[in-house]
């Protein structure tokens, strides 16, 4: 076979350009139309859609719930819902929202985004992505099967044992909650593997560190703190599984086991999962703030090390949630300290986007209501989370409606509202279309409202003595009027939410014509078409700042040569963003839903018997094999004489 | 100080029975001080915040050039002195709060001077508290369900275990919660200020009936709590009429006496809560409903309805069977 | 509107593959190492804090486990790493025959593990349902092998890919090294645990 000079084969370049590079690219990179593309494909913007309004809707599923609970709790001793229901539909609610909506939709963001704003092609592990899609999917389809049959778990998203044990849960309900955490866990780990590899090794020539966008910096961090926490939730629901299925003790004190070592297992897995969700928030802040303010977020360096020192320090706080188990004070002195502590580099974030908004010509579009929205209520919640972190404080309102206040305030105020601010921001960029304003100031003002009405009187109630976790109350102890006003606030709020998504829907039914950059903003994701192409760049682009497109906006630097009969991207240098390699990139396949289905049956298996982690290991790993099998080459490469 | 949380509250009765703004307990009263503090030094924080948002909103900013980005990272340097003086401010807050919690905790630590102290055991079970009055002397030894007297100034140490799983053991108007584990002990001490009635609920999600596990406190005067020290030493009276001991030997001799214990009768198994002075209490079933005729009969007759998963079973009285019943358990004072 | 290009660059004569840190598969294995090494991280720490909760360790009646097997196990395992930096550089160089026999090497390197591993099992004198430091020494055990036999089970699939058409390929090269990396963390994991499983109960 002779071998050919990589100048002989087609490249993109000054010879080849324009319609018909785009066609060739096209061809290349494309997924046709039809059920075998839908399911074999591999390209990061169409699975992150795909996580998206499945994240949605587990979205609306458990906030259907929080509206049952609400009307059951607007009243003292309801009797619409029993107790095992309602137990039922707080484990769910919590579950959903935690490991189903949540961490998946900031990923399923980051998906999207990152390979776009650093100018790449694809994502570096386009097959894994599509595997972690379908293994996310049926871990929420196995949770919520388990709810409709009335199997759900009822011990509570926590699953504190020995509740949830084999003596004092019979069943299989916390068994499939179990299960459920490991698929979701399998999934968030894949996704954040890809993404750190993509954003350490594929950055645009030019991009150095100090240059990379806020919200990539950002997923690089939520990414190592799911890699460094996600695995001691699946330890320890692996742990409760087999305590529950195959007789282990780790959790039972009568062998020698521990209640507490549960929680510690749990918590420091269930603290960085917090910041796992508000961080993508932030970094959603940022770019909304500069693009709306027209200048760049101040203080950059500060930024990058508020986001780095939150992820550090998050790593050191779960004890916080374990203050009335009786530990020894000193420790706990710690744990209090350091939890307080984190409100420095929120505190210098807030500063830092506030000064911005003064020094800069603020249009305060949705968008950028979101981001009021957003600091106004959590900064009351990070507030109020500094007053949990008192030890003696923390002893009275630890398992109160006050806590509950407390972190819906930082996950909706912290995340959810930068995420809606996100979607109307890059709605334009998924879709082509914009966002109705006039209905997204009103969606803003309801949700907002909304939320203060539900939330606030929490704070009251749990003062006033309400615990969490409670299907009713009784009268008298002056929890009706606080309870009244958060189910009517919760109302309004989900209100707000079926605002937001009419917009979305209306909106997609407009004409694609948003145009590259409808909002003038700097970063690489605005310098393709909207929707973006299959592969995203004609030409691979290179950065000499942090805001590359309002620093070249005569013309943009590029490099070629990357081929367009195959799928290429571009390897880079770590620190210097140097080119380095021309990376093949994988082409559609079915291997990732096979081993899915394969890897799904295993696990549910496993929860009925153990003997099925061996049977299905092989199915497994024939579907890994024939995944990871090398393809014959499309073209011709040289031969190892 | 104490006096000032009210007030922060715009919500009329908010003093009420199972309320932390009562500060009725010397540790109460000091978590009342301390929430104080912090309120006013984070709402301090969020009013600089709102303030600087606001005024950022609503300034006449000057008209710039139209390229955005230009010249940014100049224009950051005037605002490099205020980044560092609010990040020290936010230190300089975090320490003082830090202090006020480590002199607040030291304080709820030591024990106010006294010369008696009581020792109470509880133990939680799903769905009720077994209580033990411990003494030097076991024939003195108090048991009793759901419900503890305390005698006002004496502090009392608690020592909390558990039969089954978590439970957490909170009396919101004297002190903060502390848990009960299965398989380790802790402890907590009340130090009751104020005499009056008080409501403890459980705080920490127990399963089915987690809701309705509740636990009547009474703080009365030292004679008062003595008086009542007697009456639960004494055992239960014979019954004094014929329906009464009709239920009397149904109680001892049929499915209750497999569970149940009432001092000076036959019937002392340690499973259940304890029944000698049932009467006496303010409410059944962990405080699922008040102790009125009407919510006895219900309960004796339908534990499941009332308060459905708990660990009593029904066990299908006949109607002469539930009135002897309920006529002897009324003598239980 | 887009900015038009300006072409400043040519990417042309980049190679397609390297070794080591260049390589984007190397940092997904690496990202590996790292959720693994948490998991075994917070395995460890159960181990440790389960100590704290008792008299004795192992507690009263149990034995520490048999050394034999599991000291046999770990010499074997070090020794592997012969063979295994011997079949890394030999990738590196691209040396397709030194490669084919260094796979055959690793992969029967791994039958006596295996048998070792069955004889570790059945040496810790205690059952994971005993009581909870039984639990927590089979979990440990466990873990290792699945983590070990995933090892495997890449070596042979690479054993036999060296040996079709897919052979003459780059990027066989650098799987192959990197999956002599990977059986280094296989075994740097498994000191501690040794130590955890050996010799911690006979202190």
């Amino acid at each position: 076979m002779s071998v050919m000079s990589g100048k002989e084969l087609p490249r993109d370049g000054r010879d080849l350009e324009g319609t018909e590079l785009h066609e060739r690219l096209e061809k290349t990179w494309g997924t046709p139309p039809g059920l075998w593309a839908w399911i074999s494909t591999v390209d990061h913007k169409r699975i992150s859609k795909r996580y998206i309004v499945t994240a949605l809707i587990f979205m609306l599923l458990g906030g259907i719930l929080s509206l049952v609970m609400r009307v059951q709790l607007a009243t003292p001793e309801s009797g619409l819902i029993t107790p095992d229901r309602y137990n039922q539909l707080f484990t769910m609610h919590g579950t959903t929202m935690m490991f189903l909506f949540a961490v998946p939709v900031m990923e399923a963001m980051a998906v999207f985004l990152v390979p776009l704003m650093i100018g790449t092609r694809a994502i570096s592990f386009p097959r894994l992505n599509a595997f972690s899609y379908w293994i996310y999917l049926a871990g929420g389809v196995l949770l919520w099967v388990a709810f409709i049959l009335n199997i759900g778990p009822d011990a509570g998203w926590f699953a504190y044992v020995p509740l949830s044990g084999p003596e004092y849960s019979p069943g299989k309900r916390t068994d499939i909650w179990a299960q459920m955490v490991t698929f979701t866990e399998v999934a968030a780990l894949a996704v954040s593997v890809e993404l750190v590899a993509t954003i350490l090794k594929q950055r645009a020539p030019g991009m150095t560190l100090s240059r990379m966008p806020l919200f990539v910096w950002v997923s690089l961090v939520t990414s190592f703190m799911v890699i460094f926490s996600m695995p001691s939730v699946a330890l320890t629901s692996g742990f409760l599984l087999s305590d529950r299925l195959v007789g282990t003790q780790f959790f039972n004190p009568y062998e020698h086991g521990d209640a507490l070592l549960w929680q510690h297992l749990f918590w420091f897995f269930g603290h960085p999962e917090v910041y796992i969700i508000f961080l993508p928030g932030v970094g959603f802040v940022s770019h909304i703030v500069e693009t709306f303010c027209r200048r760049s977020v101040l203080f950059y360096p500060a930024m990058v090390l508020a986001v780095v020192s939150i992820g550090l320090l998050a790593f050191g706080l779960w004890v916080h949630h374990m203050f009335a188990t009786g530990l020894p004070r000193l420790g706990y002195a710690f744990y209090t300290a350091a939890s307080m502590a984190v409100a420095i580099p929120s505190g210098v974030q807030v500063f830092c986007w506030i000064a911005t908004m003064w020094d800069g010509r603020p249009r305060f579009d949705t968008p950028l209501l979101y981001v009021v929205g957003f600091i106004f209520t959590f900064v009351i919640g990070g507030l109020t989370g500094v007053m949990l972190a008192s030890v003696p404080l923390d002893l009275q309102l630890h398992d109160t409606y006050f806590v509950v206040a407390h972190f819906h305030y930082v996950l909706i105020g912290g995340a959810v509202f930068p995420l809606l601010g996100a979607f109307t921001y890059w709605f334009p960029k998924f879709t082509g279309r914009m966002m109705s304003e006039r209905m997204g100031k009103w969606t803003f003002w309801t949700l907002f409202l909304g939320f203060q009405l539900a939330f606030a009187p929490m704070h009251w109630s749990g003062i006033l003595g309400m615990p969490r976790r409670v299907y009713t109350y009784p009268a008298g102890l002056g929890l009706e009027q606080t309870n009244m006003l958060s189910t009517v606030g919760a109302f309004a709020f989900a209100a707000g939410l079926f605002m937001f998504l009419e917009n979305a829907a209306v909106s997609l039914r407009r004409r694609a014509n948003a145009g590259s950059n409808p909002w003038d903003a700097s970063g690489l994701e605005w310098a393709v078409s909207s929707p973006p192409a299959s592969y995203n760049f004609a030409h691979i682009p290179v950065v000499s700042s942090r805001t590359p497109l309002w620093d070249n906006r005569d013309h943009l630097p590029v490099m070629t040569g990357l081929r367009v009969d195959d799928r290429e991207l571009l390897i880079t240098t770590v620190m210097e963003a140097k080119p380095d390699l021309r990376e093949p990139s994988p082409v559609p396949t079915a291997w990732p839903l096979i081993a899915a289905i394969a890897t799904t049956a295993m696990f549910i298996a496993s929860i009925f018997t153990p003997w099925a982690v061996v049977v299905g290991a092989v199915p497994t790993a024939a579907a890994l094999i024939a995944w990871f099998w090398p393809k014959g080459p499309e073209t011709p490469e040289p031969v190892i004489q | 100080m104490r006096r000032a949380l009210p007030l922060l509250l715009p919500l009329a009765g908010c003093d009420t029975v199972q309320s932390m703004t009562g500060g009725d307990g010397r540790q109460g009263a000091l978590f009342n001080d301390l929430f104080v503090i912090f309120a006013i030094v984070t709402l301090v924080m969020l009013a600089l915040v709102l303030t600087g948002l606001i005024a950022s909103i609503f300034r006449r900013h000057p008209a710039k050039s139209s390229v955005p980005g230009e010249n940014d990272e100049a224009r950051d340097a005037p605002f490099r002195p205020l980044l560092i003086g609010w990040v020290a401010l936010i230190a300089t807050g975090l320490l003082f709060l830090t202090t006020a919690t480590y002199l607040t905790d030291r304080a709820m630590q030591a024990r106010a001077p006294a010369n008696r102290l009581l020792e109470i055991e509880i133990t939680a079970n799903q769905w009720w508290w077994d209580i033990r009055y411990k003494s030097s002397k076991p024939w003195q030894t108090i048991r009793t369900a759901n419900e503890i007297h305390l005698p006002v100034g004496i502090p009392a140490r608690i020592t909390l275990k558990s039969n089954d799983v978590i439970h957490s053991f909170w009396v919101p108007n004297l002190a903060g919660k502390q848990d009960l584990i299965p398989g380790r002990r802790t402890d907590t001490v009340l130090e009751p200020k104020r005499i009056g009635v008080y409501r403890s609920q459980c705080a920490e999600f127990c399963g089915a009936q987690h809701a309705h596990m509740a636990l009547d406190v009474t703080v009365e005067s030292w004679a008062d709590f003595n008086a009542w020290r007697v009456r639960q030493l004494t055992p239960a009276p014979a019954p004094a009429t014929p329906l009464a001991l009709a239920g009397y030997n149904y109680v001892t001799t049929r499915e209750c006496a497999s569970c149940h214990a009432i001092a000076g009768t036959p019937a002392s198994a340690q499973v259940a809560p304890d029944l000698t002075h049932l009467a006496s209490r303010r409410s059944i079933a962990a405080g699922t409903f008040p102790m009125t005729r009407g919510h006895l009969y219900a309960w004796i007759a339908d534990p499941q309805g009332a308060k459905p998963g708990n660990n009593m079973p029904v066990v299908g009285l006949e109607p002469n069977e539930l009135h002897s019943v309920i006529a002897y358990l009324e003598t239980l004072k | 509107m887009i900015p038009p290009p300006k072409f400043v660059g040519d990417l042309t004569d980049l190679p397609t593959h390297a070794f080591g840190h260049r390589s984007l598969t190397w940092w997904g294995v690496v990202a590996f190492f790292m959720i693994e090494g948490a998991a075994f991280a917070m395995a460890f720490a159960a181990y440790f804090f389960l100590i704290t909760g008792e008299q004795s360790w192992p507690p009263a009646p149990y034995r520490p486990p048999d050394l034999l097997a599991g000291t046999l196990f770990t010499l074997i395992m070090l020794a592997s790493e012969i063979p295994n930096t011997r079949l890394k550089r030999a990738a590196e160089k691209k040396d397709l025959r030194s490669v084919r026999i260094g796979l055959l090497i690793m992969t029967a390197v791994c039958i006596p593990l295996f048998v070792l591993r069955g004889f570790e099992f059945a040496s810790l004198n205690v059952w994971w349902t005993d009581n909870a430091y039984g639990s927590i020494m089979w979990a440990l055990l466990f873990l290792h092998l699945t983590h070990f036999a995933t090892d495997f089970v890449d070596t042979v699939v690479l054993a036999c890919l060296v040996n079709t058409r897919h052979a003459a390929e780059d990027r066989r090269m650098v799987d192959v090294a990197e999956n002599a990396m990977y059986w280094r963390f296989v075994w740097l994991l498994w000191l501690p645990i040794y130590f955890m499983l050996y010799w911690i109960p006979r202190l």
